[in-house]
């Protein structure tokens, strides 16, 4: 039983954590906390140190300075408590080859200390999608089977925390599609509060609800996805088969210091998303044809943005 | 837990097909053995009775016994048994770290210390039933094989004879004593194991100190008498020889149930338990400071 008083609401919270490998910073002052019932997306390049950190909330790395919290109790004092209730996927899903899914999610499940009947393991089997091939051993599973079983295995013991690394790792489209759905429903319908990272940044604005983008270490920004993909000023992308006139009438407006780039015909512009009826009827009065006008801020350019060198 | 998890480490070991490797060449070193002997007794005894024959008359027939049989077999195989023991222990660990399956393993709910202990106390059990084993196959075998009688053992300048009734509890005892040196084998190859992500290092490694030690002490030169030798685990180890040799009485008959060196057996013992607790001490250590990276 999980008794902690602080941070009842954050699952996950970590304070000024630090890794150094010899001279390398891996992490570097890293704080964040994971509300209950969320998807939180961990976004970074590779070496961003995503997996460092999620190794360090499992306790396989310890950290060099920092603190970490979860369910409110301090991680390397009520280590067996908190793992009890936490499953995991880190990296690719490694099991026990020469085992078959049904003995590796039996040794699993017996690992995480908890009583969990045979036919609950088959239906954990199912709902991955391996109700057939149980019984087969591992070292005859694809990639993406390997994904699922590691699934399985992280959720037979009912834990309330899913950390899963780079789940979508070596996936087929219809693969990440499953994963992208699973994780919906861990959350959405058994109430599971998921840290998901990933460098796949537009699965994380499919899935998470908040998000934290790191680079070498350090955070870099961390917000609700729908504040972060629509911020107040997005890009908007003007399209018109009067590219001339356009540029000509922005440049000698009010919309002149909207504008960001002319480049391939296409203008960019920034400014709220309100005044796009605005410009588009201004245009249009202009005699100016609009192809189309619309936002493109996606969350694959603010990492881009917030991560380039 | 630490029963569940020691019972998690026997299921893992003996679901790989490599463990039985060790059981098969055990059962072909022992029948080869066997067959030698079975053809070749006589030749083979009168090697270690060389300066005795000249004395008095051997009685080859009678020696050349299943209990005699047995004797010659652990001779020539305890001293490989190690690289069998090495085989299964040095991988204990680092062979998790190659699979992958050690960070999963070290993110459950047990302790470092718990998985460390369940590891070493499965890599012992496997040394016990290769001991069983061999004690089936080269005492039973050789008893079927070769009838039973009296046990006479060849020391370097007398022969040590036992009668039949002696003899038994000698091979139990030694077993179990073997098991001892053999449990040391596997806590080196596991504290090797703890360091590395791959497999074949630990079991080299392993290896490589067997022989090193094993060779310093058959060169039998004195500076290395008097200091590595009289603390190496591999003389030691052969402490398990004690038990066959037997104390005499005034009239230089045997006596039932005696030790020509208990004293020699109790430290030897000693010795190898204090190699045990070291190997595992700082395999614990290093383990649970240990970032998992593989």
């Amino acid at each position: 039983m999980l008794t902690g008083n602080q941070n009842m609401s954050a699952v996950i919270h970590v304070k000024n954590l630090f890794k150094d490998f010899k001279d390398i910073r891996a992490v570097n002052d890293l704080s964040f906390s994971v509300e209950e019932g969320q998807v939180y997306g961990f976004l970074g390049q590779n070496g961003a140190g995503k997996s460092t950190t999620i190794r360090m909330l499992l306790t396989l790395i310890t950290p060099t300075a920092g603190q970490i919290e979860i369910f409110g109790l301090e991680l390397h004092r009520n280590r067996k408590e908190i793992l009890r209730q936490t499953g995991a996927i880190v990296e690719k899903p490694d099991m026990y080859k020469y085992l078959s899914a049904k003995e590796n999610i039996r040794l699993f499940s017996r690992l995480s200390g908890a009583k969990v009947s045979e036919k609950k393991m088959e239906d954990q089997l199912a709902m991955v999608g391996l109700a057939d091939r149980m019984n087969s051993k591992v070292r005859t599973y694809s990639q993406g089977m390997k994904q699922r079983l590691g699934l399985a295995c992280a959720l037979v013991h009912d834990p309330k925390l899913l950390i899963l690394d780079e789940p979508t790792n070596g996936l087929d489209p219809q693969g990440i599609a499953d994963m992208r759905n699973m994780i919906i429903h861990l959350s959405k319908d058994l109430g599971k509060t998921l840290l998901v990272s990933s460098h796949l940044l537009s699965e994380m604005e499919m899935v998470a609800d908040s998000m934290l983008i790191i680079n070498k270490g350090k955070k870099v920004v961390e917000g609700k996805v729908a504040e972060l993909i629509n911020p107040v000023q997005p890009i908007v992308e003007l399209i018109t088969p009067d590219k001339e006139a356009a540029l000509n009438f922005i440049q000698h407006s009010d919309w002149k210091h909207k504008l960001k780039s002319f480049t391939d015909g296409t203008i960019k512009m920034e400014f709220e998303k309100s005044k796009i009826p605005e410009l588009t009827r201004q245009l249009v009065q202009q005699g100016i044809a609009v192809e189309s006008i619309r936002p493109v801020h996606s969350l694959e350019d603010y990492f881009l943005s917030q991560t380039k060198e | 837990m630490f029963l569940q998890l020691l019972r998690i480490e026997l299921f893992k070991i003996f679901r790989r097909p490599r463990t039985f490797i060790a059981f098969a060449a055990i059962a072909m070193i022992v029948l080869l053995v066997q067959f030698a002997l079975k053809v070749n007794g006589k030749d083979f005894i009168q090697l270690y009775t060389d300066s005795q024959a000249d004395t008095f008359d051997i009685p080859y027939q009678e020696i050349q016994n299943g209990y005699f049989v047995c004797v010659a077999v652990l001779h020539m195989i305890l001293i490989h048994v190690p690289l069998l023991v090495a085989l299964i222990a040095g991988d204990m660990i680092s062979g998790e770290a190659n699979l992958g399956t050690l960070r999963l393993l070290a993110g459950k709910p047990v302790t470092r210390t718990e998985l460390v202990l369940a590891k070493f106390s499965a890599s012992s059990v496997y040394v016990v039933l290769l001991l069983v084993w061999m004690a089936l196959i080269a005492l039973l075998g050789s008893l079927l094989l070769f009838g039973s009688g009296g046990l006479a053992i060849f020391k370097e300048d007398s022969i040590h004879l036992m009668n039949e009734q002696d003899v038994l509890w000698r091979f139990f005892a030694a077993f179990i004593f073997a098991a001892l040196g053999l449990t040391t084998i596997a806590a080196m190859a596991l504290m090797f194991s703890a360091v590395a992500d791959n497999s074949l290092g630990p079991i080299v490694t392993t290896v490589c100190v067997v022989i090193v030690f094993t060779v310093v002490q058959q060169l039998k030169v004195p500076i290395f008498e008097e200091t590595i030798n009289r603390w190496s685990f591999t003389t030691h180890m052969l402490g398990w020889k004690g038990f066959f040799y037997v104390e005499k009485n005034a009239e230089g008959i045997t006596i039932d149930g005696s030790i020509e060196n208990p004293s020699s057996l109790v430290k030897s013992g000693l010795v190898l338990l204090g190699y045990i607790t070291l190997f595992l001490f700082i395999t614990i250590r290093y383990f649970k400071r240990k970032d998992i990276l593989s």
